[in-house]
């Protein structure tokens, strides 16, 4: 019953098969559409309840003063555990989840995401969360 | 007569929940008695977790073990909806079932890699680790992680499996079907997977009962305990499958269990998904739970998971107590060990899938006597164990 070779014809059919992996960073794998990624807030949305920070395993979120009548939270991706209980909690969709996944920085401080300041009327926009 | 040593293996296993040193006599390459000690690397998640409120100590909970995380967070939401007095819909029972049997897949996948690796089948370890890819793949296409999946919330589940994701996932499951299929036949008939595998620590059935072992490891011995059958939780009471049991008890009856088991995973994951009820996918939880305590059982993939909560009705846990797969299997292990060989201690000690990763392992052989020491990695002494072999 004992036998060598079993997995012989498997080697050969790999022989010709595409390999498993990718060449990253030349070609990446995609992501699935509603992947865990990094979380991004929508600030004209935000009402400042801090249910996200309350709720956020990681202690990723902390909530700012931006200079209008409630704080709002600033993300440190740093911590973030990109469960998106952030989102989940929050009553006003004012969180997002993108797909966005390649984070790495070289300082803790590329990491932050700070709500802009609200002293006066602006264009709506995506708040200053870019990185490289 | 050859001169007695005393072999410590550990206590740096970081990847586990509960770390261990094994300090092994030895007659030569006999292994005569095993010495376990554990809690080196005691992360205080239990206590932790009273001071974080019921959502937080989910994410907390599911880091228990990267592997079978769906399986404790589970066992946790069980526990508080019990307390709250909360019925989950039957949409969220069915998408506990299926992802907790996906896990398995990959966990069992995973085990067959390791252990192939630590027998010298590197073949085999990088096979199934692709088919493992996978499955890792339908996971991340439900919940959005490879790993920690956090489908689970306190009252339900947080997403929904779609029409086009349940196709998706069924049109994997046939392929990963025969991959398992193909593995069982594989592990059965090789030279090298018997020569490594069969008759080695050999596992009665009354020892197995004696050391409270649980999963995979107590079926291989012959004992019929599933908790998915004897206590089911989730939808597992309407899923149709039977409890594979082998009665070898050696390292290749517990191959064959959870190869067999992917098989049975399979037909669930089918039956599931063809017949996932319609409905909302979670209950309003309260922030606050009442006082009150509960225990909850789950078939992790590596054994019956046990947790325990006590409410004391604020927004968090007064208490909470865990009981992973491991603990009940470890000392099983070093039982089963007695009269094996130094050769045989990598694969004996991955047998019972206990949460391995690759890291290197300081192994540090001791002469009794003389008190000469001898330092090992983890790496050399599998390789010290093919060689063995190879002889």
């Amino acid at each position: 019953m004992s036998r060598i070779g079993k997995v012989i014809p498997e080697l050969f059919k790999s022989l010709t098969s595409a390999p498993a992996t990718v060449d990253f960073p030349k070609s990446a794998v995609p992501v699935p559409p509603d992947y865990r990624g990094k979380p991004v807030l929508i600030q004209e949305k935000c009402t400042g309840c801090g249910l996200c920070q309350r709720d956020c395993p990681a202690a990723a979120i902390e909530m700012v003063d931006v200079g209008a009548k409630r704080p709002k939270p600033a993300f440190d991706y740093g911590r973030c555990a990109f469960c998106a209980q952030c989102a989940e909690s929050c009553r006003s969709d004012a969180i997002v989840i993108t797909g966005e996944h390649h984070l790495a920085a070289f300082s803790r401080e590329a990491l932050r995401a700070a709500p802009r300041p609200e002293k006066k009327e602006e264009e709506p926009q995506e708040p200053a969360a870019e990185q490289e | 007569m050859m001169a007695k040593y005393t072999l410590p293996v550990g206590p740096q296993h970081p990847a586990l929940k509960e770390p261990e040193s094994f300090w092994f006599k030895v007659e030569g390459e006999v292994i005569v008695d095993v010495d376990i000690r554990l809690g080196y690397n005691h992360r205080g998640i239990e206590k932790a977790c009273e001071s974080r409120n019921y959502i937080q100590c989910l994410y907390l909970i599911e880091r228990i073990c990267g592997i079978c995380s769906h399986s404790h967070t589970t066992a946790f939401a069980q526990c508080v909806e019990e307390i709250a007095g909360l019925e989950i819909p039957a949409r969220a029972k069915y998408i506990r079932v299926i992802v907790g049997e996906l896990e398995r897949l990959h966990s069992h996948l995973l085990w067959l890699g390791v252990a192939g690796h630590e027998i010298g089948f590197d073949t085999l370890f990088m096979y199934s680790w692709r088919d493992r890819e996978a499955v890792l793949d339908l996971l991340e296409l439900i919940t959005g992680n490879r790993v920690n999946y956090a489908i689970n919330t306190i009252g339900g589940v947080r997403r929904d499996i779609d029409g086009p994701k349940r196709e998706q996932i069924l049109s994997q499951l046939d392929l990963l079907a025969d991959r398992a299929k193909f593995y069982a036949d594989l592990v059965t008939t090789d030279s090298t997977c018997l020569a490594r595998l069969e008759n080695v620590a050999k596992f009665s059935a009354e020892q197995a009962r004696a050391f409270g072992t649980v999963g995979p490891t107590a079926r291989a011995s012959g004992i019929d305990l599933d908790v998915r059958r004897d206590d089911p939780y989730a939808a597992y009471g309407e899923m149709p499958f039977k409890v594979i049991i082998s009665d070898r008890g050696d390292l290749l009856g517990r191959a064959i269990v959870r190869l067999e088991e992917i098989g049975e995973s399979i037909k669930i994951l089918k039956y599931a998904l063809q017949n996932l009820p319609d409905g909302p996918l979670t209950v309003k939880a309260p922030r606050k739970v009442p006082a009150g305590e509960a225990v909850s059982r789950y078939e992790a993939p590596r054994g019956e998971d046990i947790h325990y909560v006590r409410a004391d009705g604020s927004d968090h846990p007064e208490r909470v107590k865990v009981r992973a797969p491991t603990m009940a299997n470890i000392y099983a292990i070093g039982e089963s060990m007695k009269g094996s060989y130094v050769a045989d201690i990598p694969i004996i000690i991955a047998s019972i899938d206990p949460c391995f990763s690759c890291t290197d392992r300081m192994i540090k052989i001791v002469r009794q006597e003389s008190g000469e020491a001898r330092t090992m990695t983890w790496e050399e002494l599998r390789q010290y164990g093919i060689r063995w072999y190879q002889q």
